[in-house]
């Protein structure tokens, strides 16, 4: 290689750092800074008073699945923290698959309008994000308490006869969290179906298929993509999901998030919920790693 | 009972829009179309011609009217329910899927078993020589590859009739006269029905066994390419079918006399049938002497060499504007000057007469 040709690399090389620094500098800052500090943190032992004490101690980490007996000081398995992890994975699961359902036909319509109208309809979809995700919260506990819209709505019909339950339950919490979820299950199945060919629907039924076949064999594979960042930005968030639990969940309905929460508030015990939280990272990662692995491995067999 | 009729289109109406606004796509079309031919539906954008082929396929319900195939109504049945297969325009093969996946698929949608599956799309692959693309994505394939990866998929069901919707349109020129051939045989060795939409008249006189002009949401002119050639029942089809001479003139006992007061003789040129058009295809024009008994006297006006022949813009006496094809001699120099003044002699038979 010429002189020159080594001067020029080695000059475009020197421009593409120049250019990410403010990206890497930032991201190293507020992102591995902080995960740095609460993996630190879950090796410590708490301090009386919340905090940590700079001493040594895996106690954090045996907390995430196990709980010390204070009198005979044995272990044995925590079964509360296996049902708090157990129900935030279940629900986001729901969630997801519930966004997925709801999501899809709306994608689906907006993709569909004429280009003006679709604007529009996008716009629409958006308006939820202007305001804060609390005051909606409050807003849906409104809607679903006994004496709320829904109830007084329904009593009036006679569809009912007494108000339905529905604070404080799973079911709240999945009406709320599909509610905040949704624009980011139909974005990116918008964005997909956008550019899905509808000519290959006319294909398809020509080809023999009818209306399930085709949205097995045509549809739900090429906007595979779409379905596959929607399920991300929804499941990742709900799993870690805080406000919408809280409020709509009361306090006993409690999911990782809520848990994570308690452990650096009222159980003032830092390293736990360092602990906890790294878990969080770890499992949300290996199940994102498995989704993605088979979504794709099943592309190659299909 | 059993014609060999393959499909059939009853008084075929399909308007678009509503009321008043309402645009007749189709506007009362009959028509048959025989079994084991190639016809084609040729004629400009928005004649209706595509109309036609997707009611046959079943996109569309006409307004009014019927299909038939072999005998059976279908206007009622959906697409997937037709034994009709289509290859579109834009070709529509499945991205997600390789070559010989979308070859497969209409079979796969039939239900038919495995071994039958694999060995009609290897078959099919060999038809359309594109054994060595099967694990392709189609989308790694060229544009006439993909044309013949769309042609392999429609034809893999066995259907009674196969839609061709312009498919050739998006080719390059070289590739398109290729495709032509192409398609030609394939028709040929599968036996199936072939109704090809274009509008491209080259396209059509090469590989029609019929074709059916048409216009303004009618069919103007059916019939086999020579004969909509020679022989074009109105203007428009004359017109809209190669390049074409018109000259308007008085039809009379010794002929017919052209506006530039010449009187030339026309076959089936009925006497006293007043106010005529007399069409001549360029090619049927000869160029004589001036002045030579019985030609028409006319002026050089310009000339365009177009390789094989040179064409010659002629004008009459009365300033009606003529072209004459002429065949390109060895040399390339046609031997005539702009401004020459020279005869024309219609070939024997040439001229038509067109009532107005």
């Amino acid at each position: 290689m010429s002189t020159n040709e080594d001067l020029a690399e080695r000059e475009s090389v020197r421009r593409a750092w120049a250019l990410s620094a403010p990206a890497l500098i930032v991201l190293t800052l507020a992102a591995v800074g902080p995960l740095l500090i609460v993996v630190i943190y879950s090796f410590l032992s708490p301090g009386q008073y919340g905090g940590i004490e700079w001493k040594f101690s895996l106690d954090g980490w045996l907390g995430v699945l196990f709980e010390r007996d204070i009198f005979e000081n044995t272990l044995s398995l925590a079964d509360g923290n296996l049902t708090i992890f157990w129900r935030s994975v279940k629900l986001s699961f729901i969630t997801t698959v519930l966004t997925f359902l709801v999501g899809f036909p709306t994608a689906w319509f907006i993709a569909t309008r004429s280009p003006r109208s679709r604007a529009l309809w996008l716009f629409l979809i958006t308006i939820p994000f202007w305001t804060n995700l609390l005051i909606r919260t409050f807003a849906i506990n409104q809607i679903i308490r006994n004496e709320g819209i829904l109830n007084t709505v329904l009593l009036n019909l006679g569809v009912i006869s007494t108000p339905i339950q529905l604070t404080y339950t799973d079911t709240a919490l999945l009406i709320g969290m599909v509610y905040v979820y949704l624009p980011l299950m139909v974005l990116p199945l918008f964005a997909t179906i956008d550019r899905f060919d509808m000519r290959l629907l006319e294909a398809g039924y020509d080809l023999y298929a009818g209306r399930l076949q085709v949205m097995r064999r045509v549809i739900l594979p090429i906007i595979r993509p779409g379905i596959i960042a929607g399920s991300i930005l929804v499941f990742i968030p709900c799993l870690g999901a805080y406000v919408t639990p809280r409020i709509l969940g009361g306090g006993k309905n409690m999911m990782i998030g809520n848990f994570i929460e308690l452990q650096f508030g009222q159980g003032k015990n830092w390293p736990l919920g360092s602990a906890l939280s790294v878990t969080l990272l770890v499992v949300v990662t290996i199940a994102l790693l498995v989704y993605v692995r088979t979504i794709s491995g099943e592309r190659k067999n299909g | 009972m059993t014609s060999d009729v393959a499909v059939e289109a009853r008084n075929a109406v399909k308007a678009f829009g509503q009321g008043d606004t309402a645009v007749r796509a189709l506007d009362d079309v009959s028509i048959q179309i025989r079994k084991g031919e190639f016809f084609t539906l040729l004629g400009p954008s928005g004649c209706g011609k595509t109309t036609l082929l997707r009611l046959i396929a079943g996109f569309e319900t006409p307004t009014s009217g019927q299909i038939l195939l072999d005998g059976v109504d279908i206007t009622n049945e959906p697409p997937n329910k037709r034994p009709v297969n289509t290859v579109f325009q834009s070709y529509a093969l499945f991205p997600h899927l390789t070559v010989a996946q979308n070859i497969a698929f209409g079979l796969e949608m039939l239900g038919r078993p495995r071994a039958e599956i694999t060995s009609t799309v290897e078959r099919m692959l060999a038809l359309v020589k594109l054994e060595a693309m099967a694990g392709r994505k189609t989308s790694q394939l060229s544009g006439g590859q993909q044309q013949r990866v769309a042609l392999a998929r429609a034809l893999a069901p066995q259907p009674k009739v196969l839609l061709l919707d312009e498919p050739l349109s998006a080719l390059d020129y070289k590739l398109r006269k290729e495709m032509q051939l192409e398609l030609k045989r394939l028709q040929t060795e599968t036996g199936i029905t072939f109704i090809f939409v274009t509008h491209d008249q080259e396209e059509a006189l090469t590989m029609s066994d019929r074709i059916a002009v048409m216009s303004a949401g009618n069919i103007q002119q059916i019939g086999g390419p020579r004969e909509i050639y020679t022989n074009p029942v109105n203007r428009f089809v004359a017109s809209f079918i190669g390049e074409t001479n018109f000259l308007s003139g008085q039809a009379g006992a010794a002929g017919v006399r052209l506006d530039s007061g010449d009187v030339i003789e026309v076959e089936g040129a009925a006497a006293g049938v007043g106010k005529v058009t007399v069409v001549i295809r360029p090619e049927q024009v000869r160029l004589a002497e001036a002045g030579e008994a019985g030609t028409v006297p006319a002026t050089v006006e310009s000339l365009v060499y177009f390789g094989t022949d040179t064409h010659c813009h002629l004008r009459l006496k009365d300033g009606t504007e003529m072209v004459a094809r002429l065949q390109s001699p060895a040399s390339g120099e046609a031997g005539l000057q702009q401004g020459q003044t020279v005869g024309l002699r219609f070939a024997p038979g040439a001229a038509r007469v067109l009532e107005d």
